[in-house]
């Protein structure tokens, strides 16, 4: 049966490919607006980080838009949904790019979609900028994938410090998920960075994204008696993680990075287990920053009193980051666009500065952020 | 020691699960000698059908989650007769693989159907049952997990006695031994067919249920891993052999627990699929194949 899907599938990616591949001809000069394009995880999986991310992202469209546009256009926004699964964001961008002429791509959260998509984004040389994406090996596909967010290296070393120095562990077991990029890297730079403060290992086991029955794994980390557990994944698979974790009697701190940071995260896992959970972020709502505040402000206004997380506040800086290398460049050809954004520096946005490095990765501060009584506090800041 | 206990517990807990939606799938293929892959999507719609009717009655207790059970076991049996009726009951007398590719057809309708009508975003569900947790010297047993493995044995138990001593079980038999000749002494071919699907669709339901209380996150999509696990464990059993299910689906949930408990935790599934291509290749009838006497 599985197989059978497989077919489907490439039969309909084939069809996809031809047919994209048919409009190649006609330009976009001369049109009235500047077409920006995203791909985004609205629904499944992880739908929660995509639709904060797209939210973020047409806030900051509109705000645009509204004090008259760039270069004299308006932005228009073509976003697509691809289910939060694989194979569909690199049919999407390529429709985006070939039908639509769009001048940038704009995303994806989840590193394992950002990297479907660079090789096309690069290979038609036109600007990816992820917004959240924090895998290091997504910039390294090309010159014109670019993300305006830090990098696992820094939130796997910031996240063992945090253990080592907040948590005061020792010992520490990691759990993390094979079949997603993020959890691998994240894993492993927070092993680097915890075994060079002195740390111990003392059990290493993996699931698979979509597991629902962690029991077998969590009952080998119990035995294994660790100070804290590291948990790099994603929020629906977290969610169950801690909750199987706590019916099991593990009482000891759990951790990990940005892929926890969901509302359902707290529906799935239950308050009551979420307590002593950590995990680090890029934004918290709480950050006194006039700028972030601002953007808090709009946020609200804009989605009937919602809070935004930091996948809305990447995603409203990504737009912010192409606009403004748009307007430095003062055209949306290419390669102008792209040494625009490879350039930017300093730009302040709702996350903080953003300055791209060589790699085209930015390096921001972090926060840590704790669940209490059922709902996430800001802890504290780590700066790089 | 503790360790072992904890993860034998583990692995029955999960086999349980295993061998209850493993019972629907045999069921239909004793009777009908065809793999009803859209058993899987019936399990989601019985998952579904479980947090729909869970907002209408009162949160945590025993009786409203009963009612909520009952009430999905009649939805998904509903379902089940719907589908046998346009899906499958046309097709009557054609070739085994045309029907098995239409399940496959049905399989896929419900999972896009639900993503059209659900959303494909997960969703928590609700507590249906308290929930405790039973701490026995190091070993932790949920209710939880108790409950799936009761309800799997009192279903088994209700199986066997409709099978073996009713008359509608005594016409299932007849059925499957020979449609011809059941239709000859005057059994209604076509409503026994009905009454199969229906019982085994409200099994897909009560596992959908019992899953989702275990761990409670559903979407449209969630029925298929289990689905060909509890495929693999009715093969393993000895497919159309209702005790056959149990024992494959508690020998499955086992291995798997062990592969995971042995440090192999990325093999697990590889592991569960290699199971099924072994005893393809060394009993093709599976472990309680021989023993025909409970064959529907």
């Amino acid at each position: 049966m599985k197989q059978m899907r497989f077919t489907l599938l490439a039969t309909a990616l084939a069809v996809a490919a031809v047919l994209a591949g048919c409009s190649r001809s006609g330009g976009d000069a001369g049109s009235s607006t500047i077409k920006v394009g995203e791909f985004a995880s609205l629904t499944g999986k992880e739908a929660t980080f995509g639709t904060s991310s797209h939210e973020g992202t047409l806030l900051a469209v509109e705000e645009i838009n509204a004090a008259g546009g760039v270069l004299g256009k308006q932005l228009e926004l073509k976003y697509e949904d691809n289910r939060s699964t694989p194979g569909e964001s690199a049919t999407i961008a390529k429709k985006l790019i070939n039908n639509d002429k769009v001048v940038a791509l704009l995303g994806e959260v989840a590193s394992g979609r950002s990297l479907e998509v660079a090789p096309f984004a690069q290979q038609s040389k036109i600007p990816q900028i992820s917004p959240s994406s924090t895998n290091p090996d997504v910039t390294k596909v090309g010159d014109y994938v670019f993300r305006v967010c830090f990098i696992d290296p820094f939130q796997g070393t910031l996240l063992a410090n945090f253990a080592k120095n907040t948590l005061k562990a020792k010992t520490v077991a990691i759990f993390s998920d094979v079949a997603a990029p993020y959890s691998v890297g994240l894993a492993k730079f927070f092993k680097e960075g915890w075994l060079a403060g002195g740390g111990t290992v003392v059990s290493e086991v993996k699931y698979t994204g979509g597991d629902k029955d962690f029991k077998a794994q969590l009952t080998v980390i119990k035995n294994a008696r660790p100070d804290a557990i590291m948990v790099p994944g994603y929020y629906t698979d977290v969610g169950l993680i801690v909750a199987q974790a706590r019916q099991l009697g593990i009482t000891v701190p759990m951790f990990g990075g940005d892929g926890w940071e969901a509302p359902e995260l707290i529906q799935i896992a239950g308050a009551e287990n979420l307590v002593n959970t950590y995990y680090s972020t890029h934004f918290s709502p709480s950050s006194t920053d006039p700028l972030a505040q601002k953007f808090v402000a709009a946020y609200k206004a804009r989605y009937n009193g919602k809070v935004p997380d930091a996948m809305a506040a990447l995603g409203y800086d990504s737009v912010l980051v192409l606009v403004d290398s748009i307007k430095r460049a003062g055209t949306t050809a290419e390669p102008a666009l792209r040494d625009a954004i490879a350039a930017t520096k300093n730009f302040p946005g709702a996350t903080g500065l953003t300055t791209l490095d060589a790699n085209r990765d930015a390096s921001k501060p972090a926060v840590i952020i704790t669940v209490k009584d059922g709902k996430f506090e800001y802890l504290e800041t780590i700066n790089p | 020691m503790t360790e072992l206990l904890q993860q034998l517990i583990n692995g029955l807990a999960l086999g349980a699960i295993y061998a209850l939606i493993a019972l629907g799938y045999t069921m239909v293929y004793g009777v009908l000698r065809f793999i009803n892959f859209a058993h899987s999507d019936v399990f989601m719609v019985g998952a579904f059908a479980g947090y729909f009717l869970a907002q209408l009655f009162p949160a945590g207790s025993a009786l409203s989650g009963v009612l909520v059970l009952i009430g999905a076991m009649g939805i998904c049996a509903l379902l089940g007769v719907i589908i046998e009726k346009l899906a499958y009951r046309p097709l009557r007398g054609r070739s085994t693989l045309t029907v098995l590719i239409t399940a496959i057809g049905v399989s896929l309708l419900l999972q896009n159907l639900g993503q059209r009508i659900f959303g494909a975003n997960p969703r928590s569900f609700p507590a249906l049952f308290p929930v405790h947790q039973f701490h026995v010297g190091g070993i932790v047993i949920s209710s939880a997990q108790i409950m799936v493995f009761g309800v799997a044995i009192v279903l088994l138990f209700v199986l066997r006695w409709i099978v073996l001593h009713t008359r509608t079980g005594t016409a299932m038999r007849a059925l499957s031994f020979n449609p011809v000749a059941a239709s000859l002494v005057g059994i209604n071919n076509d409503r026994i067919i009905s009454f199969t699907f229906a019982l085994g669709s409200a099994l897909a339901a009560a596992g959908g249920i019992l899953y989702a209380s275990n761990y409670p996150s559903i979407d449209p999509l969630m029925g298929t891993l289990p689905g060909m696990k509890a495929f693999v464990a009715a093969v393993l059993g000895g497919i159309g052999n209702i005790a056959g299910a149990a024992v494959g689906g508690l020998v499955l949930g086992l291995v798997e627990t062990a592969v995971v408990g042995f440090g192999g935790s990325t093999y697990r599934d590889a592991v569960a699929f290699a199971v099924l291509i072994l005893i393809l290749l060394l009993r093709p009838e599976g472990l309680l194949g021989r023993r025909m006497a409970e064959k529907v």
